[in-house]
């Protein structure tokens, strides 16, 4: 927290060594930001190792091996036959392929150095670099609205904020990890652009969207957010010709680059996320038009013009308006994705598409999750705001327009929280900032006034305040009137400079506010201690709840650390005791890591692609043993994967996610009815659960002999003794249960030999599909 | 005939199958009239490894010229499994008695036709004279002599194997008096050939005496027995030593590991892994002894998903013990594959020779303990401009170069590749690898580095002192 008290003095440069020291102070200080946005993450590597996290990190890992080994172009033609099998997955044309790419850059460029690192390692710290470059890119977007102290207050909060930790520890190799810098960087050429007007920046603006349209499927956020803005600008009579230069290009440039990445394609004109783009650049053309013909004629027949035009531009919004909506209302879902819908009414997926609704991380938050995930910023962000409305600007107005709708999609989705949480640090930079900015000035004031007799003190200070408060709007009305220059390092210097030296002389006037010496000392204490909690917050949550990878997990018991590393044990047994082409079913969560880690062929994994095949997989484990084997037969499965926690309590195991298969799996085949595996409404396994509950596959092979390790079958996870205690499998044999029987393997019994003259009925129904095979068998019921 | 032989062990008949004859044309009866006098093969069955320890007493007849090697036979599929051989001499009278090295080369002898004896030939350091007797105790161990049968075995069996043999000593001598002795781990022993006399005595059989035995005799014995010892086998070890003159060597292991023994059949049930461990997967093994150098830091164990979190390290002044656990305990047929890794002090193991050249010393062969290593590749990685490698082992091996590039190196380290086949305990023996290294290579990469940096600053005052717009500002 060194920061508050350096960045107003970075900011103000008086004399030009003043300014040099400041500058190198500035980039001093971005560099230990950096380094703390970096090392904060690395708690997941100290205590526990170098691994990649959870589900989807596995999958991008894979990828990246698969990239690092054969090259971008069969890259490109990947068809996967590991997973999804039999349908298998066209990896090349369904992925965002900017993570991957850009690990995989980082990998080739260190090997044509000769560093010998793996891909695994470069995978797990691409995260935390990332982060570094995000806060230095939050520093760079907030500079341009608020100025370099609110720049780097920004930065320093983005660096820890538990909200993208959680999403960038190393490890966690998930495609938000570049998508934030992506993100945050692309504002900030949009704002820059905005700012100065330059065709450049426009430029790279859209090369930076391209990265964020390559990375993360979140990048409809910004192609939704700046026409928003776009409008929003317009509305309020903001209209320049840096704006159109800011968003012209993008919608062009942008949507011709976007579609050039495979799994976007035209999606990118064809799908409502995009629309408002189009229909604001129509807008912002109209707008043009008006102020062009404005120039050009005198105010009556500009009048006369005005009716006219608005009469044809309303009539041709219309009909372009009326086209695309009988155009969206033609296709079933209004040309919305499943996810996009669940985010405009956050009723859609529970009611619609259980698939997402089941995955934990699309529920909308909970109220203590704010805080934990942004901690002091909720407080700061109103005040952020307020001193964006001081005064407003174009950066400023984007800043909030950023921050309301961020705090709209993380309302939905606790996942989108990773949004708002740059959004939350760059307002709440700004708010600090101020505060420290007025607080010091009060303290300097005063001490001037104080001490009267010293005329340095007083000489520097209120020259340097008063540019302090006022230099952002200077420099936002200079860059408004100013003609648009090339900008080179050098103009821009001058720029500064000169803007600088010619505005403060008026503002001198400016009435400042001053507060009192005593309020102002305890001001500064008390934000220093804010940040001090947060800072604390924010380590602790970096180091306790969000480092852990999941794939491995600990426990603190008296004898000392538990390590309980079930997971790695199955997968290595599979991959090393089975056959290479077996296929492997399980619930679709483990089906990224087995492909990456056991290298075995899944039936479903974490993509989701296929509800069907899905819902065969979640009927599968909701039937009694011989329909499963009949079903997974036909998938040519040779083993099963489950996750049963109830030995040691591991509580997301497969029995508490069941519900959701027999969910997924009735949504497809109806035989499979939600309240048969409900008594009376409620989920249990105990003595009153239901005999289909207790005859489903699954509960048969979690369960299977757990009654003789305690005598009773008491389960630890759901806190009583187990309904069904003794029973033996006809149909599928244990071949492996890992060390706390977190995950057990089975394997499926060969298929009974035929007797003879005698035609099972089953045969016939077998040689269909799958689909068939669960539609017309009901053996049970 | 030797396959035929074996094939008619189950009937037991005893056969007696003198070779000689039918093999006389191919292997040239010795022209030196060196006989045995007594032999006393002592056959240690019981870990996964046979090993053979072979007391022979032989004599120069004394109308015979001076003998300067002793020959010993081995059967095909011996030679096949055959992993070292030694031999010592022993010298000098009752108190003063000392066992002298001896060194052995396979004879070119008798290779010719498919089914006859292997010869080694033991080079005596003083030739035998006419009428003279000398001891010579030789060891020789067999790897993957042991066949499990049945093959496959439930979670709830024991392992049992079968080991052929010969009652008789092969020796292309004649034997005036020998006996031979097996030793197997436990008192279960499902059965054994006899060859009168056979006598059994709780874990040990012996065969014998046997009298004036004609040269390549064969008399072959099948003995069926319990072992659980486990059956490690390393199939593949990669030993990467890389050394690095700021005072480090780094070792990399890569092990495959596989259980040689009986395959595992049909369920593995944890629950009775875990309640009954002593009855339930008695063949089967779950961690690992692994002696590292003492003064070893850095360790670490994983595989290709991670750190494999069950391992303990103890060291002491003398010895450090990796003491590792697989992910999973190891029944019959069940592979795995791990790396080790350490450091270790440079100071301990690198040296200058005499003529200044430096010089590496380090243990050849795999630091797992009771383990059989089917391919051993060592890979000494040689700092960066070190020359004319020379590697001293004191066995066979197969020997190339190669280059390797690691940090930032620019033309690439020498490496030396030993590789071997059929690697046990015993070849735990020091060897060297002698090179020529000049120390101001070592600051090759510092200054480069410091190049870089320099450069770089350079290029950014170069840009910041140049204007690159197009249009000149006023």
């Amino acid at each position: 927290m060194a920061e508050p008290e350096v960045s107003p003095a970075a900011a103000s440069g008086g004399g030009r060594l003043r300014n040099a020291f400041g500058g190198v102070l500035c980039a001093i200080t971005l560099l230990l930001i950096g380094v703390v946005a970096f090392s904060i993450r690395l708690f997941s590597v100290i205590k526990y190792e170098s691994v990649i996290h959870e589900f989807d990190p596995y999958f991008n890992f894979r990828v990246t091996q698969f990239l690092s080994k054969n090259g971008i172009y069969e890259f490109w033609n990947w068809f996967d036959d590991r997973t999804w099998y039999p349908l298998g997955r066209v990896i090349g044309g369904t992925v965002y392929p900017g993570l991957t790419l850009t690990a995989g850059t980082i990998w080739w460029l260190l090997n044509s150095l000769n560093i010998p690192l793996s891909v695994e390692t470069v995978c797990v710290f691409t995260a935390p670099i990332f982060s570094a470059n995000a806060s230095w890119a939050t520093y760079l977007l907030t500079k341009e609205a608020k100025g370099t102290g609110a720049g780097l207050m920004a930065a320093a909060i983005l660096a820890m904020v538990p909200s993208y930790i959680s999403r960038s520890v190393a490890g966690s190799y998930d495609n938000e990890a570049v998508a934030i810098f992506a993100l945050i960087f692309t504002f900030y050429l949009y704002v820059k652009t905005l700012n100065t007007g330059s065709l450049f920046y426009a430029t790279l603006n859209a090369l930076s969207y391209f990265y964020m349209v390559c990375s993360w499927g979140g990048y409809t956020f910004i192609i939704n957010l700046i026409p928003m803005h776009v409008l929003l600008c317009i509305v309020t009579g903001r209209y320049s010709s840096r704006l159109y230069i800011a968003y012209a290009p993008l919608v062009i440039l942008g949507t011709l680059l976007a579609a050039l990445v495979p799994v976007v394609g035209f999606n990118a004109v064809m799908t409502s996320e995009h629309f408002a783009s189009f229909l604001v650049f129509i807008i912002l053309h109209v707008v043009a038009l008006v102020y062009y013909i404005k120039g050009l004629l005198t105010p009556r027949l500009f009048k006369v013009a005005m009716t006219l035009v608005i009469s044809v531009g309303l009539a041709v919004c219309f009909a372009v308006v009326a086209i695309l909506v009988a155009l969206v209302a033609s296709s079933p879902t209004k040309g919305w994705s499943g996810r996009s819908l669940s985010l405009l009414d956050p009723t859609y997926a529970s009611k619609y598409i259980p698939i997402i609704a089941s995955v934990s991380e699309h529920q909308p938050p909970t109220w203590p999750s704010y805080f934990m995930d942004i901690n002091v910023l909720a407080f700061l962000i109103p005040a952020g705001i307020i001193s964006c409305f001081l005064p407003l600007s174009d950066a400023s107005s984007f800043m909030v327009l950023y921050l309301v709708t961020a705090v709209y999609f993380s309302g939905v989705m606790v996942r989108l929280m990773l949004v708002l949480a740059p959004a939350a640090c760059i307002l709440s930079g700004i708010a600090l900032s101020e505060v420290f900015s007025v607080l010091t000035r009060s303290i300097k004031f005063q001490l001037s006034k104080f001490f009267d007799d010293s005329p340095t003190s007083s000489g520097d200070s209120s020259p340097e305040s008063s540019t302090n408060s006022t230099k952002n709007e200077n420099r936002n009305e200079k860059s408004e009137t100013a003609p648009k220059e090339k900008p080179s390092k050098k103009n821009r210097k001058k720029e500064k400079e000169l803007a600088e030296s010619v505005t403060v002389k008026p503002k001198k006037e400016k009435r400042l506010l001053v507060l009192p010496f005593e309020l102002s000392v305890m001001g500064i204490l008390l934000l220093i201690v804010l940040g001090g909690f947060y800072v604390v917050h924010c380590v602790w949550a970096a180091a306790e709840a969000y480092s852990a990878p999941s794939i491995v997990l600990t426990s603190r018991s008296r004898d000392g650390l538990h390590v309980f590393d079930d997971f790695r044990e199955a997968y290595a047994w599979l991959s090393h005791n089975t056959d290479v082409d077996d296929k492997v079913a399980s619930w679709w969560d483990y089906g990224y890591q087995t492909t990456a880690m056991a290298n075995r062929t899944v039936i479903v994994d974490n993509n989701t692609w296929n509800n069907t095949h899905i819902a065969t997989v979640g009927t599968a484990m909701s039937s009694p043993e011989k329909a499963a084997w009949e079903i997974f037969n036909s998938l040519d499965v040779k083993y099963v994967l489950v996750v049963f926690g109830g030995l040691v309590g591991y509580p997301s195991d497969d029995i508490n996610k069941f519900l959701w298969m027999v969910r997924i799996g009735g949504g497809v085949f109806p035989h499979i009815k939600e309240p048969d595996y409900l008594r009376d409404g409620q989920y249990r396994v105990d003595a009153q659960a239901t005999p289909t509950m207790l005859n489903c596959l699954m509960y048969k092979l979690c369960y299977y002999r757990f009654v003789e390790t305690d005598g009773k079958g008491f389960d630890r996870v759901r806190g009583y003794e187990i309904g069904k205690k003794h029973f033996k499998l006809t149909h599928f044999e244990e071949v492996f249960t890992t060390h706390h029987w977190m995950v057990r393997l089975y394997k499926l019994k060969p298929q009974k030999n035929r007797v003879r003259g005698k035609l099972k009925k089953s045969k016939s129904a077998k040689t269909s599909s799958t689909l068939a095979t669960g539609q017309k068998k009901n053996p049970w019921q | 005939m030797l396959p035929l032989s074996l094939r008619t062990l189950a009937t037991r008949t005893l056969l007696l199958l003198v070779i000689a004859s039918a093999v006389s044309c191919s292997s040239l009866p010795p022209e030196d009239g060196i006989r045995v006098v007594s032999a006393e093969k002592r056959i240690d069955l019981t870990g996964p490894i046979v090993k053979v320890f072979l007391t022979l007493k032989v004599e120069n007849t004394p109308t015979a010229s001076e003998a300067s090697r002793v020959l010993l036979a081995f059967t095909p599929t011996e030679v096949q499994h055959l992993s070292i051989v030694k031999a010592t001499r022993a010298e000098g009278k009752r108190k003063k008695k000392a066992f002298v090295p001896l060194s052995i080369e396979a004879s070119e002898l008798a290779t010719t036709a498919p089914d006859a004896p292997r010869l080694y030939s033991v080079l005596l350091s003083t030739p035998l004279k006419p009428g003279d007797a000398t001891t010579l105790e030789v060891l020789y161990m067999l790897t993957h002599s042991l066949e499990p049968f049945p093959a496959e075995i439930s979670q709830s069996e024991s392992q049992l194997v079968y080991y052929r043999d010969s009652a008789v000593l092969l020796s292309p001598y004649y034997v005036l008096e020998q006996v031979t002795y097996i030793k197997m781990p436990s008192n279960r022993i499902e059965s054994f050939t006899r060859v009168d006399p056979t006598t059994r005595a709780g874990s040990e059989v012996k065969y014998g005496t046997y009298n004036n035995q004609m040269p390549n005799s064969y008399l072959p014995i099948l003995v069926h027995y319990e072992n659980n010892r486990p059956f490690a086998v390393v199939e593949e070890l990669v030993r990467k030593v890389e050394i690095s003159h700021w005072g480090n060597i780094q070792i990399t292991e890569q092990y495959k590991l596989k259980h040689g023994g009986a395959r595992h059949k049909g369920v593995f049930s944890r629950l009775e892994y875990q309640s009954r461990p002593s009855v339930s997967g008695a063949s089967s093994f779950k961690n690992l002894l692994v002696r590292l150098p003492p003064r070893v830091h850095s360790v670490y164990y994983r595989d290709e998903i991670g750190n494999i979190s069950s391992s303990h390290l103890r060291t002491d002044s003398h010895k450090s013990e990796l003491e590792i656990e697989p992910r999973y305990p190891l029944f019959g047929g069940w592979h795995c594959t791990f790396t080790i890794g350490y450091g270790l002090p440079l100071q301990d193991f690198v040296f200058e020779s005499v003529d200044g050249r430096r010089y590496i010393n380090l243990t050849f062969g795999c630091p797992l303990l009771d383990t059989v290593v089917d391919d051993l590749t060592v890979k000494v990685v040689l700092p960066e401009g070190s020359k004319n490698p020379q590697p001293v082992v004191p066995f066979v091996t197969e020997k190339h170069l190669e280059t390797s590039y690691s940090y930032l190196d620019v033309v690439g380290r020498t490496t030396v590749v030993l590789k071997k086949k059929n690697v046990v305990g015993e070849h735990n023996v020091p060897f060297q690898v002698y090179y020529e290294f000049n120390p101001i290579f070592m600051l090759a990469e510092p200054l480069m580095l410091i190049s870089a940096v320099l450069l770089f600053f350079v290029a950014f005052i170069a840009y910041l002192h140049m204007d690159l717009s197009i249009r000149k500002s006023s």
